[in-house]
């Protein structure tokens, strides 16, 4: 193995490079070369002193809203801009307990309010794969670090599809652990019931060990389930062969609409021989209350997260409006300021929805229509359906500045939102590309049933080899 | 002045704010200790720094429980806690984290006995819930600014609501000194209004005798003491009575009571009716109760003032002045009762309680708790009063000393004199005996050197054990020495 500290010198050369800055793809927001080393050397001390590690100078990219130290957490957002975190996220510390290094903050839309980065106050990342698209947002940074290869693994978080899909846009796996499995405790605030850190890897056996060196129970998060975690995930051999004997996948008629991209299908239907082929029992299931996803997702997440960006006021951290006379002006030209209009857009939605005399038909309609999606994949599961598998995304990435509607934004989280919402575990890994763009499959399974999601995934990713990424 | 009472009915709901007694902080570890220097005991889930989360402190739990089994309420085993959100400088995360409409207890009772009036009457109470306080603006620190001590932000607090059942300022204030009373016999809070860890804000309507609709309310705001609250309560009530009188209508408001002046004002600006926009917060579960151990802190509540009173009034015969005054803290009924059973005497017990020690708590402004003179000490120097070695007015003195100087009974009064011994055969046996211990001494005492008189008479003391009068051993050591 490579010397612990070249490689994270390495990676921390390679995420301050221009073409990754500002004038460049504008992946990376922030880095820290001095901090970044001087944690690679606790990281060899501690390995050769024979300390296990599951990452032993793994650099890693981390999205800009899961705080750290020795670098700014912004969250792509004018209202944080220079803020540094005085604490460290438990994720975060637990991923450098085993030996992985930061190496640099990635972009992301503005408080991940958005399925482009492009809602960042720094302004878009550019898709790797191709300059002239976006890498899917929110986690759009995270997701072209990976495919861009500054760095092996990097996180990003979730909340309606913002590691999936980005993920699937840039051609590289993307883990959404289930809700409560990783600690949020350090990952700044959006939608809390629908919040998950989340991460991206080359391979799906890093992207698992990732998952499970971040995932347990913490006594700072009280969503966060002291589930037993898995230990390491089998090597990649394991996967070869017919893997997936006596495993039943079903394929929900409701994520291959009329509308879907036919690139997108055919490359959907190979997966799907090739799980067939591994041994799996495919089976067609229906998740009827899908379509209204979208609807409920975007209004339980802009309800609390009306709430959630409350305190970005001014008065305690982050820049404050001085020209003003009063309190309530203060307020007014610091938030004005200080959040981009896509945040603005949904704090007002949220405050809309909360509303006295408003909750009852929009909020608390949403949390019922909330639990049938939920029950829709309680009942596919209860039939013995072991996973699922659909596109991650209707389609592969759109050009930057092309989705200029909001509404047709949103829609592009429809496929990935559902497993927010129920807070079932997913992977998007890659399964083809069209035209040269990445095209990504989706898995789903039962809470807490990351082993079998991600025995699955690995089991497709070797058997499509270079298939996934031709 | 017109006695509306004759006329209109007062009618009162109160909201008592309770701190508990907790070490840390509601959804935090850090201390929830009154008087840190600003901003010292806070962390980023109390400052509200970006991905910073709520955790629910057992023991504020614990004694929101011990609370609501008190006062009679039913517990629900699942509660819920909600964000009530609004903007303020000294409220962090934009929101309170507070309960709402799944709160920990619903429907308990306070039965309450006005003073001068025989009948208790039994006061509904709506909800007990958990919240978090705010924190503190300072307004008069800097000028032209407001400065920000987050301290108190997240500290645990109840809230105590009752139904509109009260009918007067007095019963009002019965209400709130029963209340204080049994908090504090439940251990939950200090229940200082003074201190902040008991605040009171008051709803309060007029309408004419029988009517059975309420008429508008208004809440009165700013008082610090329990008789503040019944001075405020009645000159918000005349202010009604006087304009329903005219015809007019009252305005559902906010009135600030005005200590020095004696009145109540609408509160300055247009109180902004705020739409709180309550939901559940998502960053706690419902918390969910174990009946089990809702049933063992049932039977860990120590005695209520109600039953400790019938059992003391069997137990020792006391009469009604003395059960108010030894069962008005529980820290108080249990010195009594420790007093009373060392000694055996309660009535004498009582009234040392009432008269001495009451003056003495008073004029050093202490607690009990922190009385110098514990009880089986007091039971002592009451036993020698019974016994005939102080006389009632000795034992006074000897009870001032004993508060100062932490000593018992027995060896005040004898250092005191009080129980001196002043038998000249006896001293001077005693002399007699120090003389043979001490040879050398006594020969150049003898010789004439009077500088060791000081050791002799201390010698003598010391074998008298403090109750041979000293001037006495004095004059008599000369002469059995010549
Ligand atoms: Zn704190």
């Amino acid at each position: 193995m490579r010397n612990i500290i070249d490689m994270t010198n390495d990676a921390a050369v390679r995420a301050a490079d221009p073409q990754f800055g500002r004038d460049g793809l504008n992946i990376v927001v922030a880095t820290n070369h001095e901090s970044s080393l001087a944690n690679a050397e606790r990281v060899a001390l501690a390995y050769g002193r024979g300390d296990a590690m599951s990452l032993p100078g793994m650099a890693i990219a981390v999205k800009d809203n899961i705080a750290t130290l020795d670098m700014p957490t912004t969250c792509g957002s004018r209202i944080l801009s220079g803020y540094v975190s005085p604490y460290e996220a438990t994720a975060i510390t637990r991923l450098r307990a085993q030996g992985a290094v930061v190496v640099a903050k990635t972009n992301m839309d503005e408080f991940a309010m958005g399925s482009s980065t492009e809602t960042s106050a720094y302004g878009p990342t550019r898709n790797p794969v191709d300059p002239a698209r976006s890498p899917g947002g929110s986690s759009g940074g995270s997701a072209a670090a990976v495919a861009a290869g500054i760095t092996e693994i990097a996180l990003g978080s979730e909340t309606g599809g913002s590691v999936r899909q980005p993920a699937a846009f840039c051609g590289v796996v993307g883990v959404k652990p289930t809700y409560g499995r990783i600690s949020r405790f350090g990952l700044v605030a959006f939608g809390s019931s629908l919040d998950q850190i989340g991460v991206f890897a080359r391979s799906v056996r890093n992207a698992a060990i990732a998952t499970y060196a971040m995932a347990g129970g913490d006594l700072n998060d009280s969503t966060c389930a002291d589930v037993p975690v898995p230990t390491t995930p089998e090597p990649v051999e394991a996967y070869r062969g017919r893997t997936l004997d006596g495993v039943t996948i079903g394929i929900p008629t409701e994520y291959f609409p009329p509308s879907l991209d036919a690139d997108v299908r055919a490359r959907c239907d190979v997966a799907i021989e090739v799980l067939r082929g591994l041994g799996a029992k495919i089976v067609d299931v229906s998740l009827p209350h899908t379509e209204l996803a979208i609807p409920v997702y975007y209004i339980i997440a802009p309800a609390e997260a009306s709430s959630n960006l409350a305190r970005f006021d001014g008065v305690r951290y982050g820049p404050r409006a001085a020209d003003v006379s009063d309190l309530r002006e203060m307020y007014q030209a610091t938030r004005s300021r200080g959040f981009g209009a896509e945040v603005k857009r949904r704090i007002l939605i949220g405050t809309y929805v909360l509303s006295h005399g408003y909750y009852d038909a929009y909020y608390k309609k949403a949390q019922s229509v909330r639990a049938l999606i939920t029950r829709d994949f309680d009942a596919v599961f209860a039939s013995g359906v072991d996973a699922l598998f659909t596109p991650t995304t209707p389609t592969p990435a759109f050009k930057i500045g092309a989705v200029t509607d909001p509404y047709e934004m949103y829609m592009s989280d429809i496929f990935t939102v559902t497993a927010n919402l129920s807070g079932i575990p997913a992977i998007s890994l890659p399964i083809g590309r069209v035209g040269g763009l990445p095209i990504g499959g989706q898995i789903m399974t039962r809470h807490f049933d990351e082993p079998r999601m991600f025995h699955v995934a690995a089991a497709l990713e070797a058997a499509l080899g270079g298939e996934a990424h031709a | 002045m017109t006695d509306w009472s004759q006329k209109y009915e007062m009618v009162v709901g109160l909201e008592v704010h309770v701190q508990l007694k907790t070490r840390s902080k509601m959804f935090c570890g850090c201390s929830a200790d009154f008087g840190a220097p600003p901003n010292v005991n806070t962390c980023p889930v109390c400052l509200a720094l970006p991905g910073a989360l709520p955790v629910i402190n057992a023991e504020a739990v614990r004694l929101a429980l011990r609370a609501a089994i008190a006062l009679d309420f039913t517990i629900n085993l699942q509660s819920v806690f909600a964000r009530k959100n609004y903007f303020y400088p000294d409220l962090p995360k934009g929101y309170q984290i507070s309960q709402y409409d799944e709160p920990i207890a619903v429907r308990g009772t306070l039965r309450v006995r006005t003073p001068g009036e025989t009948a208790t009457h039994d006061i509904a109470i709506t909800r007990l819930h958990m919240e978090e306080d705010a924190g503190k603006s300072v307004h008069d620190r800097y000028p032209r600014k407001t400065a920000i001590d987050l301290n108190r932000a997240g500290v645990p607090l109840i809230e105590i609501v009752s139904e509109p059942d009260i009918r007067s300022a007095a019963e009002a204030g019965a209400y709130l000194r029963t209340l204080k009373q049994i908090l504090e016999y439940a251990g939950v809070s200090d229940v200082s209004m003074e201190e902040g860890s008991l605040r009171v804000d008051a709803n309060v309507s007029a309408r004419l005798h029988g009517a059975t609709e309420l008429g508008t309310k208004t809440e009165v705001k700013n008082v610090n003491s329990f008789s503040a609250v019944e001075r405020s309560l009645q000159r918000e009530f005349e202010r009604q009575c006087a304009m329903l009188d005219r015809g007019e209508v009252v305005r559902q408001e906010t009135m600030i009571w005005d200590a020095s002046r004696g009145t109540v004002r609408p509160a300055r600006s247009k109180e902004e009716s705020h739409d709180y926009r309550y939901f559940p917060d998502p960053d706690l579960p419902p918390l969910i109760l174990d009946p089990d151990y809702v049933a063992r802190l049932r039977h860990t509540l120590p005695e209520m003032p109600r039953q400790l009173r019938q059992r003391f009034a069997t137990e020792f015969g006391l009469n009604d002045a003395e059960l108010d005054a030894v069962t008005a803290e529980s820290s108080l009924a249990a010195y009594f009762e420790g007093v009373a059973r060392a000694h055996g005497d309660a009535n004498a017990a009582a009234k040392w309680m009432m008269g001495e020690l009451a003056a003495a708590l008073n004029e050093t402004g202490t607690g009990i708790r922190d009385f110098p003179v514990r009880a089986p000490q007091l039971a002592e120097l009451l036993d020698m009063v019974r016994d005939g070695k102080l006389s009632h007015t000795a034992a006074k003195g000897v009870f001032a000393t004993m508060r100062s100087s932490g000593k018992s009974a027995p060896v005040v009064a004898a250092e005191m004199a009080v129980t001196q011994v002043g038998d000249d055969s006896q001293i001077e046996q005693w002399i007699e005996e120090v003389f043979a211990e001490l040879p050398a001494e006594t020969s150049r005492f003898r010789a004439g050197e009077k500088k060791l008189t000081g050791v002799l008479v201390g010698a003598v003391m010391k074998k008298s054990k403090g109750r041979a009068d000293p001037k006495k051993v004095n004059a008599l050591l000369s002469k059995v020495a010549g």
